[in-house]
């Protein structure tokens, strides 16, 4: 950090990412959001295919969400396959959830908040 | 042999096996052929649950899940829909008020003739299903038609089918155009996506039989509808053929058709006939 404090170039750019990625607080907030919008039935209704922990009798159709960062450590990839997955695998049973409307991109920004956390 | 028409023999022959190879495909995605869909189909799910007896596909989701299929076989000993078969027993007996009754519209007087419902009828040009016959019965004889999704419709299909539990479903495709296109229709309803959720009928019932959505087990698409009508738990009620393709319309959010419409018809045309052989099972009972 002194290093960093010295540099003034430096400490200007860590002010404007830590100005750009949300507050810890507004993080948690959207992880919960997400939490709820991947459970609920209406809305991303994640559970219906995929055992996701926290959630009640999961379905069986998707694989497991877990290890999510590992696997996806690129967030819009994990966007891109809850926007339309059928882009990537035509046969896929997952809903289109952006493309179709299902979900916002705020949504599933979300979602996506939560599934990291997984 | 000289090498140069050795290797213009090989390449002559390899071309024959490669037209041989690719032309029935050729062939079957322009020519509608029942037969083969029909086999296509009964080999999917008979290779896919090499351990589920053929006839007991028609049990749909118990077929699939042996914990299931033994609280199941304990219910049948007082079945749910033991209320609509004893009503549609008494109906069907009943006169209408010009004296007439349901048997005198139907070959057999209606005993024992669901599995050869739908039919296609060559006058009409079209499927014809036992709900749509049931309602033309009642109208013939200056009744009004029941609603197609439940109540009555259901407790008059279910003492049919009752009484014809056991006989092989069996769909006749006369050798008419029309019948042909109804059934690639109906085929082509059951594989087309649609809806906000994107699914198509096969994306469950072929694609995914036997997984589970939350806690509910997906039933197989081969015989299906063998078991219709059926008491549901969730719809606290029977239901008809009519009422199932509706219902999995709205779950998909997709915008159900009229009951009764030309493309609910083909698809009962189209999924009866693939279940041809295997027994009626209907009424069922479903979570």
């Amino acid at each position: 950090m002194t290093a960093l404090l010295r540099k003034p170039a430096l400490l200007l750019a860590l002010a404007a990412l830590t100005g750009m990625a949300m507050s810890p607080a507004r993080a948690q907030s959207a992880v919960t959001e997400g939490q709820k919008l991947a459970f609920d039935r209406g809305k991303g209704n994640c559970l219906t295919c995929h055992v996701i922990k926290g959630g009640d009798l999961p379905g069986t159709i998707g694989p497991e969400l877990k290890d999510i960062k590992s696997k996806y450590p690129d967030r819009n990839e994990l966007v891109a396959i809850i926007f339309d997955e059928t882009k990537r695998n035509p046969q896929t049973m997952m809903p289109p959830f952006g493309r179709n409307r299902i979900l916002t991109e705020q949504e599933i920004s979300a979602i996506v908040d939560f599934l990291q956390t997984l | 042999m000289k090498p140069r028409s050795a290797l213009l023999l090989g390449s002559l022959s390899a071309a024959l096996v490669a037209f041989a190879l690719t032309s029935p495909r050729v062939v079957a995605a322009d020519k509608v052929d029942p037969v083969a869909d029909a086999k296509a189909f009964r080999n999917f799910f008979f290779q896919k649950f090499p351990d589920v007896k053929h006839e007991d596909f028609v049990n749909g989701p118990y077929s699939m899940n042996a914990d299931m299929k033994r609280q199941w076989q304990e219910k049948e000993e007082f079945p749910p829909y033991e209320f609509a078969l004893d009503a549609g027993k008494e109906m069907f007996a009943t006169p209408f008020k010009n004296g007439k009754t349901y048997a005198d519209c139907f070959p057999n007087g209606g005993i024992g003739i669901r599995q050869n419902y739908p039919y296609f009828d060559e006058k009409e040009g079209k499927v014809v299903t036992l709900e749509l016959a049931l309602n033309r019965c009642r109208e013939a004889n200056g009744e009004a038609p029941y609603s197609y999704v439940k109540d009555e419709m259901a407790s008059l299909t279910a003492y049919m089918a009752f009484t014809s539990r056991g006989k092989p479903m069996d769909i006749r495709i006369p050798d008419d155009p029309r019948a042909l296109a109804a059934f690639e229709n109906g085929k082509r309803y059951f594989y087309t996506r649609r809806g906000q959720l994107n699914f198509s009928c096969a994306s469950c019932h072929v694609q995914s039989p036997g997984e589970r959505i939350r806690a509910e087990i997906l039933a197989p698409a081969l015989g299906i509808l063998n078991a219709m009508p059926i008491y549901r738990s969730e719809w606290s009620g029977m239901g008809t053929t009519s009422r199932r393709f509706v219902t999995c319309n709205s779950q998909t959010r997709a915008v159900p058709l009229e009951p009764q419409a030309d493309e609910y018809r083909d698809v009962e045309y189209f999924l009866s006939y693939v279940a041809n052989g295997l027994p009626i099972s209907g009424p069922g009972a479903r979570p």
